[in-house]
């Protein structure tokens, strides 16, 4: 499919406006439907999106495998960190009303940052699915 | 002193990620005993805690139940989740030579990742005390043990986990429509909630459909008889440690969650007139015929010992369905006696497996004589398996027969008699090829030459051995402390 002007001159227009619109479901998770799973997905499907046009390759060059690795653990650390946090500050596991100076400030900091942490996760593992089947198949 | 409670599941989580990013095999190991070691700290000191009928209740997120998660620990809670990360510990200690053996050296550390999320979900089914989560965890659990197994040496690992992936995700599926109709009749996910308010709602026909799934669904991921099928090939074709640490934990907790949700979550007068009891009683007693009569025809020692974990469950479901305070003391403690057995004998066929590369029995004959020490700790535990006397395995049977004879049924008298005869003759198999066969050139598949492995036992893996088959004697002879915990732990499902 690399030879394809129209699919590689879409791809390029299409790939920021669906990250864009990832960060969006992303951030705006808290004030309406959207959140860090959807937003995880989207994003990865920008990149599906240009391994499929450009080839295995040029997604791996993209995104290395190994960031991939470290963005699936890291995000589950983010997760586990705000849990740890508000367990130090004082309260429970994943009490956020203690992070912030008040417990709504707080509440909302800490589901951000949670969100963030499954948006990473997410995005990773769908990319490390994606390119681990795409690598089965034998290159011609 | 409450924040130690969900330390049992943010150490794992928190260390598992890191664990996967680390290329080195001594490191992550490492890692691994020493959140299985804090593990055991904290659940021992717990159950210290607890065994005087106390709580300690630990409310996530600072929600209060019936809203928010609740870890409402009672001494069964932390009986369980001793269990778990004591043998957590002994099958990490056996990991340390085994591992780097079966595994290849870049899966290590995701080996390892997985263990310790696997470790993670069993315990947060003890602890959990709402329902949904305890189905969360089920899957983390789950999930991580497919994976787990599918890293077997042999090719044939892939299917045995595969056929695991898909019965294991049928049982949640039931577990989780059976708790989502709990949830609609009753408005809530918390077990204590559920519980306290059960006659506002127990009318409803839903409540009775929520109870067979639920039964259903956990009565598979437990093998109990007629849904056993996953088991054998799933134990006999994971790596050895994860062999060990399955056969020792994954059961156990589905059972653990069949208690709970007979004793805990539904009145027991509610299902007592329901012919559960009837039923289970009867598969728990086809479950040890079956068996230990299918142990006995195995060649294969691994095969062998995941035919007789079936029976050994069997023995679990009779304690539980005479319904009384005896029979459910034996069960409990033969969770535990069990876990000891089975993962003592799992690490004596890890060790032949690392010495011979096989564990045919046809092909291991008279490999006892060349190693005394590891054939007598496999003998001891065997003995176990039976019921000698002095050994844990005859704690339990007494228990149970005493249970059985109590409520006057001769028929489970028979049959766990006749269990027992079967195990002398599965166990004998093992023994006879061992050690009394005449010694045949023994055929080593696989093994490079100058390989030292076949010569010496690694002394991790003989001090793991050692340790589960002194334990075994041990709380055979020095009863009080397992049996004061299962009977505590049995007082408190029975007072609800």
């Amino acid at each position: 499919m690399a030879n394809d002007l129209i699919l590689r001159v879409v791809t390029k227009w299409l790939s920021p406006i669906i990250i864009l619109f990832a960060l969006y479901v992303q951030f705006h998770g808290d004030y309406s439907p959207g959140g860090g799973f959807q937003a995880g997905v989207i994003f990865s499907s920008a990149i599906l999106l240009y391994s499929l046009t450009y080839g295995l390759d040029a997604g791996l060059q993209l995104i290395p495998e190994y960031i991939l690795r470290i963005g699936a653990s890291l995000g589950v650390l983010i997760y586990g960190g705000v849990g740890v946090a508000s367990m130090v500050l004082g309260g429970n596991f994943l009490n956020y009303s203690v992070l912030g100076s008040t417990p709504v400030a707080g509440q909302h900091l800490g589901i951000i940052i949670i969100e963030l942490g499954v948006g990473i996760t997410v995005a990773s593992v769908m990319v490390l699915l994606f390119f681990t089947f795409a690598r089965r198949v034998a290159p011609e | 002193m409450e924040q130690l409670t969900i330390l049992l599941i943010v150490i794992p989580l928190m260390v598992a990620p890191i664990t996967a990013l680390i290329p080195s095999e001594k490191v992550t190991w490492l890692l691994t005993l020493i959140v299985c070691l804090i593990s055991l700290a904290i659940s021992c000191y717990i159950l210290y805690e607890v065994i005087d009928g106390s709580h300690v209740i630990y409310e996530l997120g600072g929600w209060r139940p019936p809203w928010g998660i609740e870890y409402k620990i009672d001494s069964l809670n932390a009986f369980v989740a001793l269990i778990v990360s004591a043998m957590g510990c002994l099958s990490c200690l056996f990991a340390y030579r085994s591992v780097p053996d079966e595994i290849e050296e870049k899966m290590i550390p995701l080996f390892y990742a997985a263990f310790q999320l696997c470790l993670l979900g069993l315990l947060g089914i003890a602890l959990t005390g709402d329902i949904f989560n305890l189905f969360v965890f089920l899957e983390i659990s789950s999930l991580a043990t497919y994976a787990l197994i599918s890293m077997g040496k042999n090719r044939k690992a892939l299917t045995a986990a595969f056929s695991y992936l898909i019965l294991g995700t049928i049982g949640a599926t039931f577990f989780l429509i059976g708790v989502g109709f709990l949830f609609a009749a009753s408005g809530s996910l918390n077990t204590a909630d559920i519980a306290s308010r059960f006659d506002s709602f127990k009318d409803m026909q839903l409540v009775e459909t929520a109870l067979i799934f639920m039964v259903l669904g956990i009565a598979l991921k437990a093998a109990i008889f007629p849904l056993h099928s996953w088991l054998p090939n799933a134990y006999s074709q994971a790596p050895s440690t994860v062999g060990i640490f399955l056969s020792a934990t994954a059961t156990k907790v589905s059972i653990y969650v069949l208690l709970r949700i007979l004793y805990d979550l539904y009145p027991v007068d509610y299902w007592v007139n329901m012919l559960l009891p009837q039923i289970m009683l009867s598969l728990g007693c086809v479950a040890v015929i079956y068996g230990s009569y299918r142990a006995w025809q195995q060649t294969e020692m691994k095969r062998l010992l995941a035919f007789s974990s079936i029976a050994q469950i069997g023995y679990i479901v009779i304690g539980f369905s005479l319904v009384s305070q005896l029979g459910l003391t034996a069960a409990i403690l033969h969770l535990f006696n069990h876990a000891l057995i089975k993962s003592t004998l799992f690490i004596g066929a890890g060790i032949l497996l690392y010495r011979a590369n096989t564990t045919e029995l046809g092909s291991l004959r008279g490999l006892g004589r060349d190693m005394p020490w590891t054939f007598a700790a496999i003998t001891l535990a065997g003995l176990s398996l039976i019921g000698v006397p002095g050994t844990v395995g005859f704690v339990t049977k007494w228990y149970l027969l005493e249970a059985a004879v109590e409520k006057g049924m001769w028929i489970v008298v028979i049959t766990i008699v006749l269990g027992s005869v079967l195990a002398i003759g599965y166990v004998w198999k093992i023994v006879e090829n061992l050690y009394f066969r005449s010694k045949r050139k023994v055929h080593i598949q696989d093994v490079p030459s100058g390989d030292s492995a076949i010569a010496i036992t690694p002394k991790t893996m003989s001090a793991a051995l050692w340790i589960g088959a002194m334990l075994c004697i041990f709380f055979g002879l020095n009863t009080e402390l397992s049996f004061e915990a299962a009977s505590s732990a049995a007082t408190a499902l029975l007072k609800q």
